[in-house]
């Protein structure tokens, strides 16, 4: 395998990986702060079963989340020691803070795990306050630092070395804002409908017999969460799709295969993407002109002003970019007819859970492919302008071998989860830990 | 040179804190590995419940000591993830395993098959973790990237005894049952032993192939931390001996530390000996600067949550 493919597909199978952990790291503390505030304010036992059940879910993600974070801290080193040299000293403020704001995570998420017992009831749920606020956080640094790759800043260059370095101008580049709450939102769609998919999956199979008042409050906990952060995701991605028509271009064209700069342009869905060309696509007239500029015959810049050298891949852009608009749009219409069902004091029908079991997955899409756009995208980039993806990788070898070794870890970590969220969720005590001793007395 | 020392005793802090707490983690696994005799699974037990509601935030230090490293020393860095690829990735791949197998087996425990596989996994990954971070550790202390060296291995192998000592000696506290505590009372004599032992050899391997490190091992301010640190190995034995637990912790944290500054002694002003000096390898002032604010403003955040974690889990039993 080539060297730099070699690197890049064990960071992207990394980030691949970690991202749906680190998400739901960050919406789950949500739910179980709501829920379990519930239980506090109506002592109604149902409530109670959900922030235990959503808990343990959690802890099983929460863990792995942060182990696999752990190995991306470290693969930024470890596979582009060329880009750390140069932004280490530039960007690193952002990621001294997340350490921070991880570290909060990580001492609250114990105390609330491990103090049902030792905390008062009220003092257990207000440690989960923190974590929400610590999540949030350490996604919104992290989404600093990938914004800064995409418009560094905060530094000058003098006969090829870097100086005048400012931090705080390097944590706060321009696209910081919009990434920051497109990442952070995206966590909680994801969580929302990943939350109420289970629920409704637990539904439509055997009408939740054993527990359906917690099934049910779980499910509409979750897509309230969902259906305020559905629509306000696909607001902040027609911003952040504007900014990029104005800021990066290059990346604007891939996502919307525009590869020949022009008025009156139109937004092609799907096709098949050739050297220089998109054919087959369903094409909307004028569309992209009006999304980009608010006139529809305003002039967008295609591929053609970018040299060949510096365009992305533009197809895997393209498609993903579909796919996660797609996806999202998807979501806003299952989102808003849950909101109009349960508006009108009915009980979700049958088709409406199918639609909500469907947006689980969809979200996780949504996001993967999202990232995909914003990674492939920025090519052959590494920090947009300064270093070449290329350029910064590792010269140390046996790239491949790490890349499959690390593969068969995720794929084993990713069964196994699955296997004991299901257990979790299924048995009525699944996955409550027992003592080895205790289970061997009895 | 003053905000460079600062980052590098901010990096070296994070890094000494991570051997106590990373250390205690580890060594946990390695006696849940270990664990045997009529009280085997209650050894596990409180090995569990001792580890469960810390080790997330015992890990966040290396983040933390691996982000001051790059922020603040990007070049060193860069070398350091470059030659010392291989150990690090492996060190990595078992932090991943570890902590995926640790809360896999708690909540599968009631599947006594699974539970068992990822128990072994727990344990066997929690002795290649830091066998390898202290393995890298040593190719970088000698300045060559030697990671399969005698020398280099045989600090992985004292990294292994080290956390197995600090865990024996933590545990001893974490069991009401006074049978429970002799059994972790004699690995923590045990273990004190083997950290003796198993911290000769790099000594001895250093003096023969590795004369500069010696020579810098040698050298007062190293001198005087591994004496240190000797002598507080022996403290930790009277302590447990005595009954004295409380005293024991705080002396074998301090151990730890002396190591830490023994190898901080040696190397001082190098950051990597024969490549980088830290005045060398600094960031910008401005980086520097930012850092260092940042973490005195995430120390008032941090300080007063982690003294909340350890009263309500390491504290004394709840009264409620």
């Amino acid at each position: 395998m080539d060297h730099v493919i070699a690197a890049r597909a064990q960071m992207g199978t990394s980030l691949a990986f970690h991202i749906v952990f680190a998400a739901l790291g960050v919406g789950l503390p949500l739910l179980v702060f709501v829920a379990e505030g519930l239980w506090l304010r109506t002592k109604r036992r149902a409530y109670y079963d959900l922030a235990r059940t959503w808990a343990k879910g959690m802890a099983i993600l929460f863990a792995v989340g942060a182990v696999s974070g752990t190995i991306l801290a470290f693969e930024l080193g470890l596979l582009w020691p060329q880009f750390m040299k140069y932004a280490g000293g530039i960007i690193g403020l952002p990621f001294s803070l997340e350490g921070f704001a991880f570290f909060i995570e990580a001492i609250f998420i114990g105390l609330y795990l491990y103090g049902w017992e030792r905390l008062s009831p009220r003092a257990h749920w207000l440690t989960a306050l923190p974590i929400v606020i610590s999540g949030a956080a350490s996604a919104g640094f992290v989404t600093t630092a990938n914004a800064w790759m995409n418009m560094p800043t905060g530094f000058r260059i003098e006969n090829g070395k870097i100086v005048d370095v400012q931090p705080f101008v390097a944590m706060l580049s321009r696209p910081w804002l919009v990434e920051v709450v497109h990442t952070t939102l995206a966590a909680y769609v994801v969580t929302g409908f990943g939350a109420a998919a289970i629920c409704a999956w637990a539904l439509l199979r055997n009408g939740a017999t054993a527990n359906r008042e917690q099934v049910r409050a779980g499910l509409t906990i979750a897509m309230i969460v969902a259906s305020v952060a559905i629509p306000l995701q696909m607001i902040v991605g027609d911003v952040i799709a504007r900014f990029d028509a104005d800021n990066e271009p290059a990346k604007f064209a891939s996502m919307e295969a525009l590869f020949h700069t022009r008025r009156d342009a139109p937004i092609t869905i799907g096709g098949i993407v050739f050297h220089d060309s998109v054919r087959y696509g369903l094409e909307i007239p004028d569309a992209l002109s009006l999304l980009a500029a608010f006139d529809p015959h305003a002039e967008v810049k295609g591929l053609d002003r970018v040299p060949a050298y510096d365009r992305p891949p533009v197809a895997i852009v393209h498609y993903s970019f579909d796919a996660m608009v797609g996806s999202a749009s998807l979501m806003l219409l299952i989102a808003f007819a849950w909101t109009v069902v349960t508006l009108r004091k009915r009980t979700a029908a049958r088709w409406l859970l199918v639609g909500i079991a469907l947006a689980g997955p969809l979200s996780v899409i949504a996001m993967e492919a999202g990232w995909f756009v914003t990674e492939f995208g920025r090519q052959p980039w590494i920090a947009r302008g300064l270093l070449r993806t290329t350029d910064a990788v590792t010269i140390a070898p046996g790239l491949d071998v790490q890349f499959y070794g690390f593969s068969v870890v995720y794929v084993i970590l990713a069964a196994t989860c699955w296997w004991l969220l299901r257990r979790v969720g299924t048995h009525e005590h699944g996955g409550e830990r027992t003592t080895l001793a205790s289970e061997a007395q009895s | 040179m003053t905000l460079v020392l600062g980052a590098a005793l901010v990096a070296l802090g994070a890094l000494a804190l991570y051997a106590v707490f990373g250390g205690a983690d580890f060594g946990g696994g390695v006696w849940d590995l270990l664990a045997s005799g009529p009280r085997r699974d209650a050894q596990r037990d409180a090995i569990s419940n001792a580890i469960g509601p810390v080790w997330e935030s015992n890990h966040v230090w290396l983040i933390f000591a691996l982000v001051a490293l790059f922020t603040c020393f990007p070049p060193a860095y860069a070398d350091i993830a470059t030659y010392l690829n291989a150990p690090v990735t492996i060190a990595l791949a078992g932090i991943v395993l570890r902590g995926a197998a640790f809360v896999f087996r708690n909540y599968a425990s009631d599947a006594v098959n699974t539970a068992r596989t990822w128990t072994a996994v727990f344990g066997a990954s929690s002795i290649i973790a830091p066998f390898f971070l202290g393995d890298a550790a040593g190719a970088l202390a000698t300045g060559s990237y030697a990671w399969t060296s005698p020398f280099a291995l045989s600090v992985g192998a004292f990294a292994v005894a080290l956390s197995a000592q600090i865990a024996a000696v933590f545990l001893v506290r974490e069991s009401a049952d006074r049978a429970l505590r002799d059994d972790f009372r004699r690995r923590a004599v045990r273990a004190t032993l083997a950290v003796w032992i198993v911290g000769l050899i790099p000594a001895l391997l250093a003096r023969s192939a590795e004369p500069s490190f010696f020579a810098a091992l040698t050298a007062p301010s190293a001198r005087i931390a591994i004496i240190t640190a000797m002598l507080l190995g022996i403290a930790v034995m009277l302590l447990i001996a005595r009954h004295r637990d409380t005293l024991a912790r705080l002396a074998v944290g301090a151990e730890a530390l002396a190591v830490l500054a023994g190898w901080f002694g040696a190397q001082a002003p190098s950051l990597v000996p024969g490549h980088w000096t830290l005045e060398a390898a600094a960031a910008s002032p401005a980086m520097l600067e930012a850092f260092l604010i940042a973490a005195a403003g995430g120390a008032i955040v941090l300080i007063p949550s982690l003294l909340l974690l350890f009263a309500v889990f390491k504290g004394p039993a709840p009264s409620r």
